[in-house]
This record gives C-alpha cells, structure tokens and sequence, in this order.
C-alpha cells in the first residue's frame, strides 16, 4: 500500500508530481490511499503506507493537455475520492488518448457531472455572495461571508477582483478566505462567521425590491428553489422573506382580481386632453383626406397604407425618390431587405448596381426618379435572414394605385420597366420580358413609353461570370438606348 | 406627494416593472474593471443573483425611472387611467441605488425602463443621463439594458447604445389589430420603425472606423422585444409568425414571451384569469426550436388542429408525433439537423452523440446517459441492438408519452 500525501484540499501540484511517479511505476489505483494532510480524514485508518516511489525526471508520460487542464479544476471538488478517481482516468488515458471524447463512457460521463458540481458552485458563488458594508470614505470596506460546497474560493477569487476591482472586500468562507485590499490579492485561512459585520442598511432596499419585483400571480416555487437551492439561503439577507411571499400570495392575487375597477382619476383626462385628441383628430381627418396634389401629399397617404396585407409584415412603405420634375421614372418591383430598413428605394445591393450601371452610361441618377411597383416588402423570414418573395398580380394591382398616381404627378416622358413585376404593373402585360427586352412600347392608357429591361437583381443571381458579365452589358444596353431616347427627344424638340 | 422616500419610491418603481420578462444579463462583450480600477465586469453569460417565488430571475434591478405616463394601454399597470400609486426617481437615486446593489453583489446591472411624461424626448434623454452617469462619472462597467421608447429623437438612441448593453423597444402585442385596440395611443408602424433605426445603427456601428481602424461601442447585446401573450385572442401561431418576422427583419438576440398578468386595479374587458404559464413555456421552446433546432416557423404548427401549441407535451414531441414518417432516426448515422428534430435530444446530447459515435456504435444504454430522459427518446429511434418496432405508429403513443411528461414536471 503507497501513501500519496497532498499539502493541502486543492494541492493540484502535488497531486501531479505524485500520480506521474506513480503511473511510472506502474502502480495500480488500487494499492494508493490518497492523503490530504490536517484533513479529518488522515490517519483515520491508522495506515502509513509506503511512500510514492520516485520517478525518473527523464521518464515521459504522454497524457493531453485537455486532461491536465480539467483535472486542474477537479481538485476543487469536495468529494475525498476526487485524487483517486483522477489518478485512475489518468491510467485509462495513457491507455487511450480519445477516451476524453467517448462523452458516452461512464468515468467520462463522472468526470463531466463533478465538472458540472463544481461549475455550479463557481457560479453559484458569484451569484449569491452578498457583501455588507463597514467604514465610510477611504475607510469603506465590504466584507462577505458564503459557504460553497467545493474548494472553490482560491479558484473564485480572480473574479471577484475584476468585478470589484475598485472595492476593499473579503470573502471569508469556513476553509479558505479571500481578501483584495484593491491592489493585492491574499487567500488564507478560513473564518467563522461570526466574524461578518452586521446589517447594512441596503439590505433593507434589497429586501423591499426583492418582495416588490415578485408577482404573486405567477407562484413557480420549485422553479425558484432549482435555481436557489436552500442550501444557499442561509447567506442571502432577502431569504427570510420567501416563506411570508408565497404564504401571502394566493390571498395578494385573489384580492386584485376581486377589486373592482376603478374609475380613471382626474389627471387621465387632463392628460388624453393634452396629450392625444389633437393626435386622434388628426388620424381621423388623414382618414378622410382629399386626393394627394403633391408628392409629399401622396407620400404621407402611402404610409398608411393598408389596400393589402403586405402591410403587416413589411417595416414601412418604401415611397418613390428623385426629381418632382423627373424626364425618366425607373420602376423597380418591391422593396428589399435594406430598402424596408431604410425607407428608400434601391438602396440595397441591386440599387447600388443599378447605381453602377447608370453612372457608366452616364444617365445622372439624382436626375432620374426611382420607385417600386410595390411599396411594401413582401418576404418569408428564414432565421436571421428575409427570403424575398414575388407579388401576386392582386397586390401588383391594389398598388397600381399608388403608383399611377406617382406617375400622374411627376409627369414623366419616359418609364422604365425594370423586371416584369414592373412590366406588369405599367403596361398591364403578363409573364417574363425576356424576348421584349430593349423594346419601348407606349402605354395604352396614356401613351406614355415603356422601355422593359431586367431588374439589376436578376444579375446578382446569375452564378457563372460569363453569363453576369453578358447580362450586365444587355442592361446596360438598354439604358443607354433610354438616355438615347430622350436626348433623341430633346433634339427632335430642337430641332422642331 | 413629492415627500416619497427612496425606498417608498423603490417599492413602487419596482412592482412597475415586474410585468417585464426580460432579466437577461446575457450576450454582451466580455470586460472588467481591472484597467479603470472602478466596479463592474460582464462575464457573458449573465448571472442570477437571486430568484423570486415566482421562479424569476433577479439578475438587473429593474426599476422604472418614472411610473407616470401619458399612455393608455389597457393591460399596463401604468397606463394614465389607472389609479396606482405614481412615484418619480431622480437621476442621482437610480445611478446610487445602482452602485449600491452593484457593491453588494445584488445584481449584475440595472435595466431602465420608464412611463413616457411630457414627450418621449424628455424622459429618453433622463434614461440616457443615467446610464452616461454610471458609465462615465462613476466607472461603472456592470449590465446596462434601456428600454427605448419608440418616438424618441434618434441622437438619443445613438447615446443610448453608446452606454447600454442592449437596447429594447416592445412590440406589446402579436398584431397590429390587438395594439390599435388595447394600446390606442401607441402606433405599431413607429414601433417597427425604431426597431429597424436601431438595427441600422447595430449593424453601422458594429462597422469598424474608417480613421481608427476600432468598432465604436454600440448595444453589444444588441436589440430585445416582448410581446404580452393572452391578453389579446392570437393564437399562438399568430405569435410565433410574428416572432420569426421580428427575428428576420431586426436581427434580434430575443423575443421575450410574457404571460398577460391580471393586474392590480385592472382596466375592463381583459381577462381576469391567472397567467397562461405553460402557455408562455411552451412559446419559448417553440422560439428555441426556431433559433436552435433549425425549425422553420410554418413547420412547427403545419398540421396541428389548431393554431395552439399542446399545453401537455412540448412542441418538438408535437412535431415528431405529427410527422411519424421522418422516424425512427438511426442514432449511428444520422446527420447532426436530423438528431436534433429528436423528441428529447438537447443540442448538448447531440454533440455528445456525434462525437462518441466515432469511437464505437451507440446503444440504448449509451444514449441514455447524455440525455435527460430515454423514456421520450426510446420510440423515435434505432440504436446498436435497439429497433423501436412498432411503437412509433401506435396510436396511443401520445398519452404514453403524455403521461411520462407529467410525472417528469413534478419534479421541476
């Protein structure tokens, strides 16, 4: 039988030098009684085995990282069977270097519930520490006292230092106590808690927010004591007030529910005077407007728009922009993303290449106006992202609305398509615009022309470079022949 | 009035804001004190520093800076027409309250909401005060949440997120209908508005600077809602759309379900009934599945009978119970999406099983040791020396498992 002596409960150190010469040699689990010295338990058997046979400095014991950095924080569990326990997944780990990753072996699966205990506690302790204040100014000083299951408070401290760095405090716990006197960090000796200054006056705020946050119509006792187990509550000043909560809650909620309402007191009236009529009033006429004579007019009218349900989901409604005056008018098919985060339309990837674009066939865009067949953003959420979806012919058609008017009151003497939502809603056609693409066609309704292009969107979709590069160069094609157009009309007006 | 002490003025400010889910000191970055030498670090996390009967955690003292308001919302304790005891903070209580609590262990931070007085602008600008206080005059670096409140000029917004950790604008309720008829004064197209300036700014700022080369400091928690549940009569269907709507559109780090509470001196016409607990439980497991389990929202409700969520067992088993054929699951070899739309396995379980399964093949045994419960997954899978046989068509394999669950939440 071998002794193996450790210095003290979370002697990690000691523990290593001892189980490497023991491993070394060869020395079965079985034949080692682990030994802390001052603990309750040694000398308990009266045994003084050999001691730990020594090992060569030169020897090398292959054993991971990863296990000597968790068996670091093992120690700290107060279980006496902790050393002996490690030394032997130390073995089975010389055995077998993956064993750590075998989640569905039974030592593994121990080593993780003590990891998991003494997690636990870890937090636990940074939890529910509560400190009371002693001193005032430079002589203010806060001292706590807290009982944690494992040998924890050496591995603790540094936490509560960059917490309350700017504190003096101490933790003082029956094994080991913690003291930071805002430079210097010492853990020593244990303490009694006795030693704990008496109330402080916050507690009294911290017990009065305690009983106050609570909702009595909400009783979920075992969840509170999962979290809160009672073993903690001895240590928390706001404890004592759990059994009179819980006694008084049925009674709290019984009597709010049977109070009968009351009346609004006189200030409520003041306050819907001052406050909202004006506001109520206000929505009820923009109910009733007349018909918007301005673009600013119809802008404010689109906001609130509720002609199809496309509302509900969408942000806002993305209104038209540019020029009042505008020769060209670019119709786009909805909102995107950014375009419904912003409130402005082709702000989002395909505006910018359209941006791109016109800017290389020299069209000016702040001399166009841009706006969308539909105004609001119409959309399917995939987690953390909006999948963009097509528009019915129903909600082309209830926004037409808008959009005529739009048209109406900038008095284009060009429209451009861009896609076929837009060709759709300008030209009352149906399907893709693949083969009309370049066209110019005028409008029956008023004459106006049409020229149909792609979306600049269809181009970012496109997947080989080839076939992006051909399709760009046909968009932009096609805008040129639109600036081409109307410097044509200028110059037949000239010339006319 | 006017002559409320600071713990009579706590007791009122406190039980105003206890109708708000959210306590969560979770999700920021990482940083302490030991630079600045003042109080205060975010482990990232978050941590609970108590818990109330009510099961709640208590991790930011979650006061209102004011409780007056000029709104009207039927089920808020605060709202005009109620005649509740009314109290007002200075700006110099909170930041001391705060740092009191914060030097005692109390909590992790504070989390700041308020009832709107005069103009949105005037009480905003207050909140951000606070916060800038405890940030700069006092090197304060614990948890900061601001509730934001919709109207407020964006400058405020922009300080706010310069000090907060996380930024929160509710929703209030699932639908547009609902807010225009139990918050007539609150505009559900602002609401939407704010969150999306708010995500713009997250998104900007999270940009590093051109000159400096450094991200500036905005919400790195980023943005939250709630959404009060059973107050109105959507389904939870209803609800869930509308979460994956706000998780899409504003990128938010959580949605927060609170059960409608009957509250003290209640308006007419809501329900007096005790809070749909479960109800909000089972809303926060869908919520999870949509966020974690690779779960689109039509899926989790896509063949119910109802738009409801089943009170009795959670929705997964629901799903899997509806959707007998994608089961059994080989446990050996199927792939990590399809292990996780097993009834009763945890992302932790699947992982444990993904790495095991290297080493040898996986029986019954050794599945039941990284999960919870076997009795729920047993059915749904094949394991090395286990075939489910028949059980997974069994018409009463619902109450089987039915009853299993109830004796399992005895114990929570």
């Amino acid at each position: 039988m071998i002794t193996a002596r450790l210095e003290h409960e979370t002697d990690f150190d000691g523990w290593r030098r001892a189980a490497r010469a023991l491993a070394l040699n060869g020395i079965a689990p079985a034949e080692v009684v682990w030994q802390v010295e001052g603990s309750a338990d040694e000398d308990l058997f009266g045994i003084r085995g050999d001691p730990v046979p020594p090992a060569s400095n030169a020897a090398v014991l292959n054993i991971t990282r990863e296990f000597v950095e968790r068996a670091g924080s093992l120690v700290c569990h107060r279980d006496p069977q902790r050393f002996a326990f490690m030394y032997r997944m130390l073995l089975r780990l010389a055995e077998n270097k993956e064993l750590l990753k075998f989640a569905t072996d039974p030592d593994v699966r121990q080593m993780e519930a003590m990891e998991k205990s003494i997690g636990r506690d870890v937090h636990k302790m940074r939890a529910f520490v509560r400190f009371r204040k002693i001193g005032e100014g430079a002589e203010e000083r806060f001292v706590a006292w807290f009982e944690p299951e494992h040998h924890i408070v050496q591995r603790n401290a540094e936490f509560f230092v960059k917490r309350f760095t700017g504190m003096k405090w101490a933790i003082l716990t029956p094994d080991r106590s913690a003291r930071w006197d805002g430079e210097t960090l010492s853990v020593g000796p244990g303490a009694k808690k006795a030693d704990l200054p008496p109330d402080d006056a916050t507690e009294d705020l911290w017990k009065t927010y305690f009983s106050s946050i609570f909702n009595p119509a909400r009783l979920k006792v075992k969840a509170m004591q999962a979290e809160m187990p009672k073993k903690y509550w001895k240590n928390m000043p706001e404890a004592d007030l759990i059994p009179g909560l819980i006694a008084g809650a049925g009674k709290a909620h019984e009597a709010m529910i049977e109070r009968a309402p009351t009346l609004p007191p006189p200030s409520h009236r003041s306050v819907q005077a001052r406050y909202w009529n004006s506001v109520k009033d206000m929505a009820d006429e923009s109910a009733h407007t007349p018909e918007a004579k301005t673009l600013e007019e119809l802008r404010a009218a689109t906001a609130g728009c509720t002609r199809c349900p496309l509302y509900r989901g969408a942000t806002q409604a993305v209104f038209g922009e540019g020029p009042a005056d505008a020769d060209l008018l670019f119709v786009g098919e909805q909102p995107g993303d950014q375009e419904d985060i912003e409130g402005r339309p082709f702000v989002g990837p395909a505006g910018q290449l359209l941006d791109q674009i016109l800017a290389e066939v020299g069209i000016d865009r702040s001399d166009a106006y841009v706006t969308n067949a539909v105004k609001h953003f119409k959309f399917e959420p995939r987690g953390k992202r909006r999948i963009h979806q097509t528009p019915n012919a129903g909600e082309v058609e209830q926004c037409r609305w808008w959009l005529e008017k739009e048209i109406e009151l900038v008095g284009p003497k060009l429209l451009v398509a861009l896609g076929a939502t837009a060709a759709a809603a300008l030209l009352g056609r149906r399907g893709g615009i693949m083969r009309e693409r370049g066209s110019i066609q005028p409008r029956a309704a008023d004459g106006l022309p049409v020229l149909l292009t792609y979306h600049p969107s269809f181009l970012l979709r496109i997947p080989d470079q080839a076939g992006k590069a051909r399709e760009r160069a046909n968009l932009a094609q096609d805008l040129m022949k639109a600036r081409d157009w109307l410097a044509g009309r200028d110059a037949r007006r000239e010339a006319g | 009035m006017g002559q409320l002490s600071v713990i009579q003025k706590l007791e009122i400010l406190s039980d105003a804001a206890k109708y708000d889910a959210s306590c969560a000191s979770s999700g920021s970055t990482r940083r302490d004190s030991r630079a600045s030498g003042g109080i205060g670090s975010v482990t990232g996390a978050g941590i609970c520093h108590a818990y109330a009967p009510d099961g709640r955690c208590i991790s930011l003292l979650k006061i209102l800076l004011t409780n007056f308001c000029i709104y009207d919302c039927r089920y808020c304790i605060n709202r005009s027409s109620s005649n509740t005891r009314r109290a007002r903070f200075s700006v110099d209580e909170v930041v001391k309250l705060t740092l009191d609590f914060y030097k005692r262990n109390y909590i992790e931070g504070l989390f700041l909401s308020s009832g709107v007085i005069r103009s949105p602008d005037e009480t905003m600008g207050e909140m951000v005060e606070v916060a800038r206080r405890l940030r700069e005059d006092e090197k304060f670096a614990g948890y900061i949440h601001l509730k934001t409140i919709p109207d407020c000029d964006p400058i405020l917004i922009e300080a706010a997120g310069r000090h907060a950790d996380r930024l929160s604008i509710n929703v209030e309720l699932p639908t547009d209908a609902s807010i225009n008829v139990l918050a007539p004064e609150k505009r559900p197209g602002e609401i939407r508005k704010s969150m999306a300036r708010l995500r713009s700014f997250i998104e900007e700022k999270s940009e590093p600077v051109e000159r400096t080369g450094r991200r500036q400091r905005f919400a790195p928690g980023g943005q939250s809602t709630q959404m009060i549940v059973g107050a109105d009569n959507s389904n939870d269907n209803t609800i869930l759309q509308t979460s994956a709507r706000l998780y899409g559109s504003y990128h938010l780090k959580r949605v927060y379900y609170s059960a409608f509470s009957p509250i003290p001196d209640a308006s007419r016409g809501l329900p007096l009934v005790r809070p749909p607990l479960m109800r909000e439980h089972r809303l926060y497991q869908a919520d999870w599945l949509m966020r974690f389990y690779g779960f689109e929202q039509q899926e989790i409700l896509a063949g119910a009978k109802t738009g409801m969520l089943d009170l009795d067992i959670d929705p997964k088993l629901a799903w899997a119970l509806r959707n007998r054929a994608e089961f059994p699951v080989d446990i050996n070899r199927a792939d990590r999406e399809t292990l996780l739309r097993v009834p009763g396995l945890g992302s932790k379980a699947v992982t444990r099983i993904l790495s095991s399964r290297r080493y040898a093949r996986l029986r019954l045994e050794d599945v039941s040791r990284v999960c919870q419960s076997i009795d729920k997954v047993r059915s749904f899978i094949v394991a090395e020396g286990w075939s489910p046989g028949g059980t997974i068509d069994r018409l009463d394999l619902r109450s089987r498992l039915v009853g299993r669950e109830e004796q399992l939440s005895l114990f929570r």
